[in-house]
């Protein structure tokens, strides 16, 4: 059962051209752009709703795809996200001051 | 450019998006440069609320790289209040060009925190005496490369431009090498842009035609002098048919005032965010058709000349010369200082009296003052 949050990095730089995603990291300034479930990942990654509802509202929403395998990959993908600075993950919700 | 950039500025094109923008903030400085185009009277600039505005469209509108600059940014007590909008708010990569002369380390560390992607300062020369006499600053130098150290503490991506002229000729080796000792970037650029008002008389501060060959072989600035040196391929069909650059095509400028422009170096007037939505100006603006329409075969001059392959020609500076599809002379002489081989302008010119043309500003604004910064 995971317990994790996600949450988008503020320090990142990001804009949808035409339903692709771009991403520029804080770190490097490296850019990226996000596939269609990582999209959806992006976006949904407040920092207050857990990822398992992610998964489960959002993503098996979209694709045909079962719980258990969504949910794993989207762990590996919140992970691969965060390791480039992307995402911000914890194991409690991620809350900032003055979060909008 | 990244090929990851170079795939979503095709993208971007091909779906008439304006990828990224140049916004002044103020024409207002703290420094009054020499080579320096710019009216340093506020005229009106945009509010801060007009501002937030307008970055709310240019999000929108897909805008995802964001140029603040000025005159000098700093100068406007809502810098940051913009800043973090932009970044935090609305998400931009946002670029920075400034004379960083403001700049101390609790700027350095709140600029560090908000996230920028690059810092961008202008640096004359090594020597406080040269850099100061183009400024007219004293202690200038010193301001600037302090905060330069700052910023880079902080971790941030400092790019240090120098603007090349008669007067710094000799000096931008010493510049290179202090960015190196700093682990700073550093930018090196011949070019000199005229007065709005079509005042040309700037230009003489540009360096000459043995100077550019010199710089242009010089092998620590281009790496290899005999392929940066080469004459172009001659023009094929897809040659012909390029864009003759990005501005209006996946960029576009705008002034303290809200004037749209194709490009920070290309004064003509397309619209204005204070009574028209930016993307509205950006899409339906004949003007900015007109810019998007051309291709490298309709410029009837540039079109046979044996440059046209790999020239650096400036539409804006050749509109500022008197016709958006004519030649950029300052590009012609970048040419020839390359290759050794006259470009088709310059031949016609031989033949026929210089006919300099001052620049005709459409009905919508009286002469429009620009951006002082200088890519």
């Amino acid at each position: 059962m995971s317990n994790l949050y996600v949450a988008r990095n503020p320090r990142v730089a990001a804009r949808s051209l035409d339903g692709d995603m771009m991403i520029m990291s804080g770190q490097d300034s490296t850019l990226f752009t996000l596939n269609k479930t990582a999209t959806i990942l992006w976006q949904a990654a407040d920092g207050a709703t857990p990822l398992e509802q992610i998964v489960q509202r959002r993503i098996c929403a979209e694709f045909e795809v079962e719980p258990g395998e969504a949910l794993r990959d989207a762990e590996t993908l919140a992970r691969d996200l965060a390791s480039h600075g992307i995402l911000e993950i914890s194991e409690e919700p991620i809350i900032r001051e003055g979060a909008k | 450019m990244s090929n990851l950039l170079v795939e979503m500025t095709e993208k971007a094109l091909a779906r008439n998006i304006p990828l990224s923008v140049q916004l002044d903030l103020t024409y207002r400085c703290n420094e009054r440069c020499v080579h320096c185009y710019l009216d340093h009277d506020d005229h009106g600039e945009m509010t801060t609320a007009e501002i937030k505005h307008l970055l709310d469209e240019m999000a929108n509108a897909g805008v995802f790289i964001l140029t603040l600059s000025g005159g000098e940014i700093f100068l406007r007590k809502d810098f940051f209040e913009i800043l973090e909008y932009a970044r935090l708010e609305r998400q931009f990569c946002v670029k920075l060009k400034t004379n960083a002369i403001m700049i101390r380390e609790r700027e350095a560390a709140r600029i560090r925190d908000i996230g920028v992607e690059s810092i961008q300062i202008s640096v004359y020369s090594h020597r406080p005496e040269m850099h100061d006499a183009i400024t007219l600053v004293p202690g200038s130098l010193k301001r600037s490369l302090q905060a330069a150290r700052f910023l880079r503490s902080q971790g941030l991506r400092v790019i240090i431009a120098n603007v090349l002229m008669v007067q710094n000729l000799q000096d931008y080796p010493g510049v290179r090498a202090l960015a190196e000792e700093m682990g700073v970037e550093c930018t090196l650029d011949p070019t000199i842009t005229p007065m709005m008002d079509g005042d040309r008389s700037v230009l003489k501060l540009g360096v000459n035609q043995d100077a550019l060959r010199q710089v242009f072989r010089d092998q620590a600035l281009v790496g290899d002098v005999d392929e940066f040196c080469a004459v172009a391929a001659p023009a094929d069909d897809n040659a012909l048919a390029a864009l003759p650059c990005s501005a209006g095509h996946t960029t576009c400028y705008v002034s303290p005032y809200g004037d749209v422009f194709p490009c920070v170096q290309f004064p003509l007037p397309t619209g204005n965010v204070r009574t028209q939505r930016f993307l509205d100006i950006w899409r339906h603006s004949d003007r900015m058709n007109e810019v998007r329409s051309i291709r490298m075969k309709d410029l009837p001059t540039c079109s046979s000349c044996s440059h046209v392959g790999n020239c650096t020609r400036c539409p804006g500076l050749a509109f500022m010369e008197g016709n958006m599809r004519g030649p950029s002379s300052q590009d012609c002489e970048k040419s020839f200082a390359r290759t050794g081989i006259p470009s088709a302008n310059m031949l016609a010119k031989k033949s026929s009296p210089a006919n300099l043309v001052q620049i005709q500003i459409g009905p919508m604004q009286p002469p429009i003052p620009m951006s002082g910064a200088i890519a």
